[in-house]
């Protein structure tokens, strides 16, 4: 049986154990900390924990003027929020001067369910990766976000971490070593390669078990961090697999299919195929039905890899 | 010396670099305007009108009030002054050059490529410039970050942030407003640029921000309304707000757009537009 844990409720309890470690760690929130969960920070260090309200531009200038005065500030809202509604903010007081600012949103991607559309953060990646300076991760679960999250306060500058609002299947253990920018090949494969992201990622593991029945011998990677990108492991999978699909629960432009999809046109061009949300908004429904709905499933996925594997 | 620098682990400087004579600070507040003629006509573009509205206030601030050291931009316990009207930077670029932090022969490289003198501040580049700015709307809450961190880092120092009146039209600078009071920031000082005259025309016709002192107030801030070009009046503001205890202060420095050059003064054609070379000579001859 799948176990199922929180990436929400990891970042959390690991903002505590940063705190106690770090007295110069800042938290900041936006009136959600009940559910992005620094509420155990805020309750643990309430002096170094600030809410602004509903003024999420604010707390990305304020947070930026925290970095200045020598702070390592983790700032928390939903992902759409965190992305879409103070873009400039991020882009002139935390990009250009590279701030020491990181901002984990939870609550990505369309698995927020039924709050619908206005909730859904499906253009995050492509916003983030956009701007220079920006470390942009989406862990597979909540064992890599703890390791994300400590990273992140290790590491100076901008980061942008997008968590997801239900529980996710735990996929690695307590041993497990993450290095930002360096992707995790989940299995191995000759016939072709997936490339996912965030949830995407057991999806992709599912897909690769159906595929196997199939004697198709699918290659895994786990590519948690968008930018920067790994490039050598995508060549790596071009050359040897000679197919990739790319799993993303974001909209097509300017995710990580395209980003893949930059690396193999210029170094390696191999048939590619792409499972993402396309270029529509998502409705409101339950998780699981929006994922079939929108094509987001293991069996879109090994669709996706039949589907390639016949071009190359 | 109008600040006691406590002593500490980081270079103090040895005394409070700038204290002018109010009769001094008109002659600085010249020259700096004298430096911005100059600068935007060699660049050929630049915002006059917002950078001569603002020359007294931030001659005020560098040359007297401030705890500062050109010597030392990084020092921990500086006072910090925030551009957010990043469009003003010539006037900034000229008090930062008059004191020491960069040669006065630098300002000459403004907005030409590969200088450290961009369009609009760049904190990365620029000595003594604390932020990034030009996009309008920012620096309040910038501002603010920089005072809770002065409280957090139980240093003394105060912040102060300089904001035009068109960017008062940000809801930023509102949301701004509301957590700076809310959090009782009585370390922080804005001060609006109140030249009433945005980029296309009047504020009160573009958009009304009356009644504005009001607006403050009612926003929880001490509110100080003065005569932006009287010194005796900035000084006094400055300190006034500085003497404010449990919340932020706010000076509505009424102001005039273009101020010292009398064919730019309320003259929108210059907010954003350099002379041309014989405008310039006009407007230094009557700087003389």
């Amino acid at each position: 049986m799948t176990v199922e844990a929180s990436t929400r409720e990891t970042y959390g309890r690991t903002l505590v154990e940063l705190g106690k470690q770090n007295p110069n760690v800042i938290v900041m929130d936006a009136d959600l900390s009940p559910s992005t969960m620094t509420r155990f920070f805020a309750e643990e260090f309430p002096d170094r924990f600030f809410d602004c309200g509903l003024e999420e531009q604010n707390m990305i200038g304020i947070a930026a003027g925290l970095a200045a005065s020598g702070k390592t500030v983790f700032a928390s809202t939903f992902a759409v929020f965190a992305s879409c509604r103070c873009f400039d903010q991020l882009r002139m007081c935390l990009s250009q001067p590279r701030a020491n600012v990181k901002i984990v949103a939870t609550h990505g991607g369309i698995t927020v369910g039924e709050d619908g559309t206005s909730h859904h953060a499906i253009e995050d990646f492509a916003l983030y990766c956009a701007l220079p300076g920006f470390t942009v991760i989406v862990p597979a679960d909540a064992m890599e976000t703890g390791e994300a999250v400590k990273a992140a306060a290790n590491t100076n500058g901008p980061f942008y971490i997008r968590l997801s609002r239900p529980k996710t299947p735990l996929l690695y253990s307590e041993h497990y070593q993450f290095t930002p920018g360096k992707a995790v090949t989940m299995r191995q494969g000759t016939d072709a390669t997936i490339i996912a992201i965030g949830i995407m990622v057991a999806k992709a593991l599912e897909a690769s078990d159906m595929l196997a029945r199939q004697e198709i011998d699918c290659r895994v990677i786990n590519m948690h961090t968008l930018k920067p990108l790994d490039d050598e492991v995508i060549l790596e999978a071009a050359s040897e697999t000679g197919a990739i699909v790319v799993a993303e629960e974001h909209l097509a432009q300017g995710g990580l299919g395209s980003r893949v999809a930059q690396v193999v046109a210029k170094e390696k061009p191999v048939p590619m195929s792409f499972v993402n949300l396309g270029d529509a908004y998502a409705l409101s429904g339950k998780p699981d039905e929006l994922l079939q709905r929108y094509c987001l499933t293991g069996k879109d996925i090994t669709e996706a890899v039949r589907a390639v594997v016949k071009r190359k | 010396m109008s600040h006691q620098a406590k002593a500490s682990s980081e270079t103090a400087p040895a005394a409070n670099v700038f204290s002018l004579s109010t009769a001094e600070l008109r002659e600085m507040a010249k020259r700096l305007r004298r430096h911005v003629i100059t600068m935007i006509a060699t660049a050929g573009s630049g915002h006059p009108g917002g950078s001569l509205s603002a020359a007294d206030i931030i001659t005020a601030l560098y040359f007297k009030v401030m705890r500062h050291d050109p010597k030392n931009p990084q020092w921990q316990s500086r006072d910090r002054f925030i551009l957010s009207k990043g469009h003003a930077a010539p006037i900034l670029y000229a008090a930062l050059a008059e004191s020491g932090y960069f040669p006065v022969e630098e300002l000459a490289t403004l907005r030409r490529l590969d200088s450290r003198l961009q369009g609009h501040t760049d904190r990365n580049l620029t000595p003594g410039v604390e932020m990034s700015a030009g996009s309008l709307g920012m620096g309040l809450s910038f501002g603010i970050g920089l005072a809770l961190g002065a409280r957090l880092n139980r240093r003394d120092y105060h912040t102060y942030v300089l904001v035009s009146d068109g960017e008062c039209d940000e809801g930023q600078t509102w949301e701004a407003a509301l957590s700076a009071a809310h959090f009782s920031l009585d370390n922080l000082t804005a001060i609006v640029d109140y030249n009433k005259m945005q980029l296309t025309s009047w504020t009160g016709d573009i958009m009304n921000l009356e009644p504005f002192s009001q607006k403050w107030q009612a926003f929880g801030w001490h509110t100080i309304g003065i005569d932006g070009h009287d010194f005796d009046q900035i000084l006094a503001a400055l300190q006034e707000a500085q003497n404010t205890k449990n919340r932020p202060a706010v000076i509505i420095a009424h102001t005039v757009k273009g101020k010292g050059v009398s064919f730019m003064e309320n003259n929108v054609k210059f907010h954003g537009k350099a002379p041309t070379a014989e405008e310039a000579e006009r407007a230094l001859k009557e700087l003389d």
